[in-house]
């Protein structure tokens, strides 16, 4: 092939990841004047929401992988990071954030093998049974505080200097971190890796007899994903001090879902604004007198999405754009 | 007394009449997936809402129209069989030529629907629903002592299975259903109304997980969230068994029930887990599933 043929395709790649580079300063301006406008807690639960969100979407949007238990994973992190942080006083946030993180890799790892040896709807039992198991297990370990979960986890000290009990210094640490996340998602989906990811979604025999090693790549994407599901949960428990069964609940596996759904699956932007949507969603309703309905309004917009919305918000932008300024 | 491996007899005895029991409610669920998936080729996350409705509308007959047991049997799976017809032909036809990943999706969203709504008006505590007249005290086997509820509700769940085993493998009707999961667009050439064999088979799944609601009344606290937990069980026989044979259903859901039995009275801690752990060897060592023949 010689370069010159080329050279269009690449120039129009080099505007678009240009514009995309212009795009993320931006909306790094935003993250950073946010918590002038918006109160920083409210803040940096949707962040937590969104990175979880966005490793869900890895799995499902780019590898085509539905996981209904990744709550599991947002519980381990949460869980690992809370009682690190709680019996050792000596250790710093990040440290315990970081044993979380690799709580999470381990049990993605096992979880990982396992699933992956069946597809499709049969993917999605697995994951959602073995969630449960860990559910019951939560439940019943002595050091979860069963029903109760854990209170009162010391924020403490970043890197033993910067105090994160002041909303503030939180905040821009939750924004760091969602950020770091979401560039490790960006570079994967990007790369030759993330391109082997969409044509297993795409057609797995075909991936199959080209060569690849399917299994490997599948398991790579599913422990990625488990990591930094267990890291925005690591960073949640931090944030609020607290880890409960509420993140290991089914229910929590299914508000992921529909983040991303609503977002927009297999976009990258998608999970974040749903993610964004559904927190401001549950905060709104929780204070009117709509509070106890929200189960079953998460359920309609489900229901909704499923039946004529299945691009997601981000999705329908991005098809209105394309077919408007092509 | 005679002691089994240090329980007595009668202990022994109980906890796996009590395990069958359960087997008895994952045969009749894992049942209703199967017969679903093999036509419609998704997976009803409603299941559990439904066998819910089910326990629920025999509560509510009773409280309110003084239905008794034996009417509510036969009209509950009926009532709710047709909600789930009505279901199919409104909602999930729209998304049947998409990836069978959506009609999960949909589905979770109506159990969400369901449970939520019902959470609202009855809270999630849970009533109890006296048991029929007829079916009331027990008997004394001598080895052990046998509720007659309990041993009506076996009977009756098995009888059901057998009887959808053999409508859909013995009768003209059932040659229909297994032609349409083999080769729809064929079955429609050849001049069978395939969209109405859909909808009347999601309507009979439901049915038999409404059915194992009205079983299920006089035995558990009739709450909303009766279903969902129930449900991700029954995922896991479903996983373990596989969603190929009717019989394999069946016989999957009694083993777990058994296993289950058998883990309350040995090690009691484990007896939530024990079917998840039973999956993962499963999946291990025979990853289509004991009876399963996945493409």
């Amino acid at each position: 092939m010689s370069t010159t043929a080329l050279t269009p395709a690449m120039k129009l790649q080099r505007r678009a990841s240009r514009r995309r580079n212009a795009l993320y300063l931006v909306l790094i301006v935003i993250g950073l004047l946010a918590p002038l406008a918006i109160y920083p807690v409210f803040l940096m639960k949707v962040l937590c929401f969104a990175l979880f969100a966005c490793a869900f979407n890895l799995l499902l949007g780019y590898a085509g992988l539905l996981s209904f238990g990744h709550a599991a994973f947002l519980a381990t992190g949460g869980y690992f990071t809370g009682i690190m942080l709680a019996s050792y006083p000596g250790l710093t946030p990040e440290l315990g954030i970081l044993i979380g993180t690799l709580a999470a890799v381990v049990l993605g790892t096992f979880f990982g093998v396992l699933s992956i040896r069946r597809q499709g709807i049969y993917f999605a039992m697995v994951t959602l049974a073995l969630a449960q198991m860990m559910f019951f297990f939560f439940i019943q370990a002595p050091f979860t505080g069963g029903e109760d979960g854990l209170h009162g986890v010391p924020r403490g000290e970043l890197f033993g200097l910067i105090s994160l009990a002041d909303n503030l210094n939180m905040y821009y640490f939750v924004l760091a971190v969602f950020v770091i996340g979401f560039a490790i998602i960006q570079r994967t989906v990007h790369s030759p890796f993330g391109q082997v990811l969409k044509a297993i979604r795409e057609n797995e025999p075909r991936a199959v007899s080209l060569g690849y090693n399917v299994d490997a790549y599948k398991l790579v994407a599913f422990v990625l994903s488990a990591g930094l599901a267990g890291l925005a949960g690591s960073t949640k428990t931090v944030v609020f001090q607290l880890a409960s069964l509420t993140d290991a609940h089914w229910h929590m596996s299914g508000e992921v879902i529909l983040m991303t759904l609503l977002g927009g699956v297999g976009t990258l932007f998608g999970p974040v604004v749903g993610a964004g949507l559904v927190v401001s969603l549950q905060t709104q309703l929780a204070q009117s007198p709509l509070g106890n309905w929200v189960s079953v309004i998460l359920g309609l917009i489900f229901v909704v999405c499923v039946l004529s919305f299945r691009s997601g918000i981000v999705g329908e932008i991005q098809k209105m754009v394309r077919k408007n300024f092509k | 007394m005679t002691m089994i491996f240090g329980v007595p007899l009668m202990v022994f005895m109980g906890q796996l009449m009590l395990g069958l029991i359960n087997g008895a409610f994952y045969a009749l669920l894992s049942l209703g997936l199967a017969v679903i998936f093999g036509l419609l080729k998704i997976v009803n996350f409603a299941h559990g809402a439904m066998y819910m409705l089910g326990a629920f509308a025999t509560l509510l007959g009773f409280q309110y129209l003084g239905l008794n047991y034996w009417v509510a049997l036969l009209l509950v799976p009926l009532v709710v069989g047709g909600l789930g017809m009505v279901i199919e032909r409104l909602i999930l036809r729209r998304i049947a030529h998409l990836d069978h990943l959506y009609g999960l999706l949909l589905t979770f969203g109506l159990a969400l629907i369901f449970e939520g709504t019902l959470i609202n008006f009855f809270g999630v505590s849970g009533s109890s629903y006296p048991t029929p007249a007829a079916l009331q005290g027990g008997m004394n086997l001598g080895f052990m002592f046998l509720p007659t509820y309990r041993a009506w509700v076996l009977v009756a769940a098995l009888v059901v299975c057998l009887g959808t085993w053999f409508v859909i493998e013995r009768t003209r009707l059932g040659a229909y259903l297994r032609a349409g999961t083999e080769n729809p667009a064929l079955m429609q050439a050849f001049g069978v109304n395939v969209p109405q064999l859909i909808t009347l088979t999601y309507g009979f799944g439901v049915a038999l997980a409404a059915f194992a609601g009205v079983l299920a009344a006089p035995l558990y606290p009739v709450s909303p969230t009766m279903g969902s937990s129930l449900l991700i069980v029954v995922f896991a026989v479903v996983v373990i068994g596989g969603m190929g044979s009717i019989l394999g259903a069946v016989i999957t859901g009694l083993a777990m029930g058994l296993i289950e039995g058998l883990t309350k009275v040995y090690y009691p801690e484990a007896a939530n887990t024990v079917i998840f752990l039973v999956m993962i060897l499963v999946l291990l060592l025979r990853p289509a599933g004991l009876f399963g023949k996945e493409a």
